[in-house]
């Protein structure tokens, strides 16, 4: 498809401007919106998208190499099946960010609702603040693709639920130097990845064991969270000073048992 | 702890006729029988075996006979062989039992109790070997009303239509989900759908990409795990369904167990090999017809608006209401699965006691659908328990679209329905992950059964329709003035709408 092929509607909402391509998105369906984004494909490196009230499914799919920026509230399942490009939102985002995610970037410059990250299976997503109920549920990982998030604040319950790989950090930056996470049922059904949380949790589940770190896993922690504090300009040093909690799977087979053949 | 179990099945060998080949030694995967080089004897462990026949059909002499076993208990008609059985198992294991296939209970079947119409003095039947049949199908939402206009002496649509699967006849195949059977049996599925011109669903494990070129014909599964689903997947079939239920396990999730996870499945499922693959109960995106209707339009945008978006129940209490939601939350097809459907892998007690028959749920939600003014905005598949084209053909009298088949392709295939599926140990080569036994399914062979299969049934269905004087199948959906019931109460028929037989 090309700019041409557009309604010319549609078309006007695009400006260039400096290298940048203004999208004007007040009052567009999600439909349109998206199709602008594919659209515009690989040769127009960045994309800002003004003016978003709520649209849902802003950059599902993509698998170019965009760098879209939203200025606004995206509606839910924001980056839902991305399969590249890197997805900013300035604002709060919604329930479903980066649903079933396969590749990518999607950094939230504020909170997440519930289920950031379902069956995510690749790439990265980082959360400035809070996120909501059940945080990376069902994420997986698979030979090269280990997906990853971070967030900045806490979760709210089942955090982690049914994980079954990939990293999963919680910072609780604003809970002092000591956080103490009140998500209740940290990791149910929990079978694969590992939850790093910075300070401890209340109440995890019987699918999961609280592991001390080791200098491999500061190595990990390091990592993600330097690229966490690059992405919102926060110094790393002070929030590595805190004790880290490590939550992996009892078993691999959490239900194993359960069933007479 | 001493089991109490005693063997299901008594391996009968006339020992005249055996030759000592040892081809049931070797074909049985439950080692039931052995080869006693002393006394130059097979002998067989009664208890091992499961009947699956395989070695009965193999054996080169006819030398072996499976019965059941003939020492019963005290004849009583509420204790069961199988609920003693049942109880007898769980006191030793203390689990939940897991069986295969569908439910095996008597009297939930309608079909056989509803009789079709034929033409009489009145008005001719048609000879479908003179005159053209049409059962050719489109799956997919149908506008409620066509624009045409004139340009230069034609007639030009002027209404965008919505995407639609083409079917040949109104069979398809059901969700078998690989990793629950074998990579051969998804071949022969890819391949005979390709061939006749049908669909195979993937089920919720993904497909492998050596399948990818017969896309076309495959409807691809999204389920509550999401395993393999990513754009590429998508991209490559003909529909998309998410699956929110099935008939043999409603409202519960599934766990393929990690031994299962072999190297190609782990790479289809994208996990690693060895690990469970869990299903949760709920899509956890999922908690109501508005959220359906989030992930059906997500799947709209993922996939570009260019395919139909699918939705899969399980026939429940008040599948008509659950239906119109659907529907209005944008699928574009219905799919519904009754208490009869079969699975790998479930619980017996769900399997048996959850759910209800697909005849009663179609006729609920076709009436629904089509009093609410709707049921052009979606084509309706129904599944669990077509077991011949007289199911399928009463199946659309009924108010389907069209109609899933899984059990049924699973016999043309060679299952014998031994319900030990969730072993693994599948000797007819369909629910296994091992080698040695995936090697027994030749996927041509078995190709050409289906194709054969579909190739019947859609004679037997135009043979059906030509003697009740339609020629096209469309005549006949919804058309419940062509069927009759028999051995019915009147709120049976009420809600089947049709009348008895004799009326
Ligand atoms: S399990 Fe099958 S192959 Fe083995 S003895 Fe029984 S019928 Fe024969
Ligand atoms: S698929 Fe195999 S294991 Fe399952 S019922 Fe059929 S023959 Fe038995």
């Amino acid at each position: 498809m090309t700019e041409e092929s557009l309604s010319s509607a549609i078309r006007n909402r695009i400006n260039m401007k400096d290298g940048i391509v203004h999208v004007d998105a007040g009052g567009l369906h999600y439909k349109d919106l998206n199709t602008i984004l594919r659209t515009l494909g690989n040769p127009v490196p960045i994309v800002h998208i003004e003016n978003v009230y709520g649209q849902r499914y802003i950059g599902t799919d993509l698998s170019n190499n965009m760098e879209i920026h939203i200025c606004g509230t995206p509606g839910n399942d924001v980056a839902a099946f991305l399969d590249g490009s890197t997805i900013i939102v300035h604002g709060n985002a919604q329930d479903g960010v980066g649903n079933t995610m396969n590749r990518g970037r999607v950094i939230v410059h504020g909170r997440a609702g519930d289920i950031v990250g379902h069956s995510m299976r690749g790439g990265e997503v980082y959360i400035r603040e809070d996120v909501g109920y059940r945080c990376g549920i069902h994420m997986k990982e698979f030979e090269g693709k280990k997906p990853l998030i971070v967030v900045g604040g806490t979760g709210q319950d089942y955090l982690g639920e049914y994980m079954a790989g990939g990293t999963l950090i919680v910072l609780g930056l604003k809970m002092g130097s000591k956080p103490i996470h009140h998500a209740r049922f940290l990791g149910t059904g929990m079978h694969g990845g590992v939850i790093y949380l910075r300070g401890e949790a209340v109440h995890t589940s019987k699918e999961v064991q609280i592991k001390p770190l080791d200098e491999s896993d500061y190595k990990i922690l390091r990592r993600d969270v330097e690229a966490f504090c690059k992405e919102f300009e926060i110094q790393p040093e002070p929030i590595m000073e805190c004790e880290f909690t490590k939550l992996i799977p009892a078993s691999k087979r959490p239900y194993g048992n359960l069933y007479v053949y | 702890m001493k089991s109490f179990l005693e063997s299901e099945f008594t391996v009968v060998r006339d020992e005249e006729r055996c030759i000592r080949c040892k081809v049931c030694v070797n074909q049985c995967a439950y080692e039931t029988h052995c080869y006693d080089a002393e006394d130059d004897r097979i002998l067989s462990k009664d208890e091992n075996c499961v009947n699956c026949h395989r070695c009965v059909i193999f054996c080169p002499t006819h030398a072996i006979r499976i019965e059941q076993n003939v020492t019963g208990y005290t004849q009583n008609s509420n204790w069961s062989r199988e609920a003693i059985v049942a109880l007898k198992k769980q006191a030793e294991y203390g689990g939940i039992l897991i069986t295969g296939m569908g439910c095996d209970k008597p009297n939930f079947t309608y079909w056989d109790r509803l009789l079709l119409d034929a033409s009489q003095v009145t008005n001719p039947s048609i000879d479908p070997l003179r005159e053209p049949m049409e059962i050719k199908t489109f799956l997919g939402s149908k506008p409620d009303r066509i624009e045409l206009e004139e340009v230069d002496d034609d007639v030009v649509l002027q209404t965008k239509l919505s995407p639609q699967l083409v079917c040949e006849a109104p069979i398809l195949f059901s969700a078998l989900s690989y990793g629950a059977v074998s990579f051969n049996v998804h071949t022969a599925l890819a391949k005979a759908a390709t061939e006749f011109g049908t669909y195979m669903n993937t089920g919720e494990g993904g497909l492998d990409e050596r399948l990818y070129k017969y896309g076309d014909h495959i409807i691809v599964q999204v389920a509550s795990g999401r395993f393999g689903v990513h754009p590429g997947y998508l991209d490559v079939g003909a529909a998309v369904e998410i699956k929110i239920g099935q008939g043999a396990k409603p409202g519960i999730g599934g766990h393929l167990p990690g031994e299962k996870v072999t190297e190609d499945i782990s790479r289809t499922r994208m996990i690693p090999v060895g690990t469970d693959a869990l299903s949760p109960a709920p899509q956890h995106d999922i908690y109501s017809i508005e959220d359906l209707r989030q992930l059906i339009y997500a799947l709209k945008e993922a996939t570009d608006y260019t395919k139909p978006i699918s939705v899969k129940i399980a026939a429940v209490h008040n599948s008509a209401a659950i239906a119109s939601g659907m529907v209005r939350a944008g699928a574009d097809i219905i799919a519904i699965d009754g208490v009869r459907g079969a699975t790998g892998s479930a619980p017996k007690v769900i399997r048996d006691n959850v759910g209800i028959p697909i005849e009663l749920a179609l006729a609920s939600v076709d009436q629904r659908l089509r009093d609410e003014g709707i049921r052009n905005h979606a084509s309706v598949i129904v599944a669990g328990g077509i077991k011949s084209s007289a199911d399928v053909i009463k199946a659309i009298a009924l108010g389907a679209d069209a109609v899933y088949v899984g059990t049924a392709a699973l016999v043309a295939m060679g299952c014998t329905l031994c319900q030990k599926c969730h072993t693994g140990k599948c000797p007819w080569g369909i629910a296994t992950s091992d080698p040695w036994l995936t090697k027994r399914l030749n996927p041509d062979i078995a190709t050409r059964r289906l194709t054969n299969l579909l190739r019947a049934w859609s004679l037997e269905i135009k043979e059906m329709m030509g003697g009740m004087g339609i020629n096209a199948v469309e005549s006949l959906r919804g058309n419940r003035m062509r069927l009759r019931g028999v051995g019915l109460t009147d709120t049976e028929l009420k809600i089947l709408g049709v009348k008895m037989a004799g009326d």
